[in-house]
């Protein structure tokens, strides 16, 4: 396994003030966690530990945001963005504030933690704020393009990392021109499986288990969740007729949500959401994505049933 | 110009501030009859305050420009009494008489709570309580910081929190991070008239004894009469005087000060008065401002 996508907060933002921005980063005790302990070992002027009060956290960045600073905050994603999130919307998304909430440990890969840790209901909290952009990034590098573009783009983001480290997915870097991001990985006819977050390695896996199948999957990391790339999903969906979405986030809400808004008005076609519709548990994480049926095989399992109908 | 001479430019006699706290309530009065909805009851109550931070010369701002970048900064955290900032905002000059008229009118820049999107002189959107100390306490640390950079005295931050709004949690929180982080830029006001929506504060959910509370969180402390213009602006120059921490001025006010009828009265927390009330708080109002104008005048 290569690194996480927490593995890319604290040592790009550690990269960011070396290249002369005005970024700063603000956590509620979990900045060994969350990596934000590299930059206040780096630079300790630029990150702010508030101790365990996420909504306090969120004031203080859009306090600092307003003194001309990009501020990025972190906690776990339960927290972070959840016991926050009405600070998130009145106070950052209404004043429209350059403030990027970057929590971690975002689905049910948190693992053994269990269900009051695993966030996954993030995705849907942010993405009906006003001004929010949404991303989930599926390995280390596009966690760095996500975090890199998001100190660019003034006002609020929100990207969901997560604990587990990944398989690369863009080994040879990535740079992202604008939020708007989905890549087609994988060309394929037969059904379009759209994934985000750790769902895009599990995403490819499971092509490879259709393949021999003689099932021809096209795979497409829909890293951005809002705005939704149209110009890369309409066109899949067109070719393949058949759009399986993957996420380690409740199917109510979130990135299937999405794209079945998007086609439902875009191109009618059979959408099918994977994700989870309970909360999780206690176990390792590669144990619950096999479990709740979101690993290579369980995606693989999914499309046979729904393929043809 | 300098923060420091933003500052003083903006300074008035202690009898010019009453009677700009008097335009004001006319003023709140007056736009809230127009829209027929809004909160008349804490704008009165903190006409006073509002109109000392202004124009006791303790605050920088420049009333020709709302964004130069030298002001100092002032937080409404209990939005809800957006009348009584745009009273005074009109005052500063950012807004005109014409203009409080479209308060809570389709389009108008005067939402029913502060819009900083949209209207000079709002900082932040608030009317969420309880978030304004938070986004203070940032502001504040980041005047530290860029302090820390040039040398120069940190700029001012200063949030107008109600007592009621202290039952939020998060104040708590932020109280407590000013504290540790000796934020000595930072003035929070409370404007204590002991009002909330379903009572008396003392009777919902007390938040007494709250001087020992600030103390407790490592700030200092100062207790003065809210609608008295010398004794506010006593308590707003030791408290930017104050080096060791944060400073707390809690402020005795009377919901709906100004207008008998509304004195202490819940019923006039967030309704607006009719043609009729609103004509007998005018006239109470202007019987004020005729002697304060005069004392002004003799002075």
């Amino acid at each position: 396994m290569a690194k996480a996508t927490r593995a890319a907060f604290g040592e790009t933002l550690v990269e960011l003030v070396e290249e002369g921005l005005d970024v700063m980063a603000v956590d509620a005790d979990l900045a060994g966690s969350t990596t934000t302990a590299k930059l206040a070992a780096a630079h300790p002027d630029r990150m702010v530990d508030v101790g365990i009060a996420e909504q306090n956290m969120i004031g203080v960045a859009a306090g600092l945001a307003l003194t001309g600073r990009t501020v990025f905050t972190g906690s776990f994603a339960v927290f972070g963005a959840g016991r926050c999130w009405e600070q998130i919307r009145n106070t950052v998304c209404v004043s429209n504030l350059n403030v990027k909430v970057c929590p971690t440990h975002a689905g049910i890969t948190v693992g053994a933690d269990g269900e009051t840790h695993q966030a996954l209901e993030d995705i849907a909290l942010m993405r009906t704020l006003p001004h929010m952009r949404v991303l989930v990034p599926a390995d280390y590098e596009s966690a760095k393009a996500a975090i890199r573009l998001a100190a660019k783009v003034p006002g609020p983001f929100y990207i969901r990392l997560g604990r587990e480290g990944l398989p690369e997915v863009y080994g040879d870097g990535l740079t992202l021109e604008g939020p708007e991001f989905a890549r087609v990985l994988r060309e394929g006819t037969d059904v379009t499986l759209a994934a985000c977050g750790v769902e895009v390695a599990q995403a490819l896996a499971a092509a490879d288990i259709l393949a021999a199948d003689g099932i021809c999957a096209e795979v497409i990391d829909v890293m951005s969740v809002k705005p939704l790339a149209e110009d890369v999903i309409v066109p899949s969906a067109e070719k393949t007729g058949l759009v399986v979405t993957v996420e380690e986030h409740s199917i109510y809400g979130g990135m299937g949500s999405a794209v079945a808004e998007l086609l439902g008005e875009k191109l009618p076609v059979r959408v099918s959401r994977m994700g989870m519709t309970t909360f999780g548990q206690s176990a390792a994480a590669s144990e619950l994505l096999a479990h709740y049926g979101l690993d290579a095989a369980g995606i693989a399992k999914h499309v046979h049933e729904v393929y043809g109908k | 110009m300098t923060t420091e001479s933003l500052r003083s430019a903006c300074a008035r006699t202690d009898d010019e501030i009453a009677l700009i706290a008097n335009h004001m309530r006319h003023d709140i009065i007056t736009m809230l009859e127009a829209s027929g909805t809004g909160h008349p009851g804490g704008s009165l109550s903190a006409a006073d305050i509002l109109a000392t931070l202004y124009f006791s010369g303790v605050m920088g701002y420049d009333p020709a420009d709302p964004e130069n970048p030298e002001r100092d900064r002032f937080v409404l955290s209990k939005g809800h009494i957006a009348p009584g900032f745009y009273a005074v905002l009109a005052q500063v000059g950012y807004l005109t008489k014409d203009e409080l008229l479209t308060l809570r009118k389709l389009g108008s820049r005067l939402q029913g709570h502060p819009d900083s999107n949209m209207c000079p002189g709002v900082e932040v959107c608030t009317g969420s309580l309880g978030q304004g100390l938070s986004v203070s306490a940032g502001i504040a640390l980041g005047f530290q910081l860029d302090a820390k950079a040039t040398g120069a005295a940190p700029r001012r931050v200063f949030a107008l929190t109600g007592d009621g709004e202290l039952q939020e949690g998060q104040n708590w929180e932020a109280l407590m991070f000013a504290g540790n982080h000796g934020l000595n830029n930072l003035v929070a006001v409370v404007d204590n008239n002991n009002l909330q929506i379903d009572g008396h504060v003392s009777d919902i959910n007390d938040i007494q004894p709250l001087a020992d509370k600030f103390k407790a969180f490592k700030w200092h402390v100062i207790e003065t009469d809210g609608h008295s213009v010398p004794d506010i602006r006593a308590a707003l120059e030791e408290a930017v005087a104050h080096e060791e921490g944060p400073v707390a001025i809690i402020a005795k006010t009377i919901k709906g000060k100004g207008v008998s009828f509304m004195e202490d009265q819940c019923k006039w927390h967030g309704n607006a008065p009719d043609a009729e009330q609103a004509a007998a708080a005018l006239k109470e109002i202007d019987a004020v401002g005729e002697r304060l104008a005069a004392a002004v005048k003799e002075a």
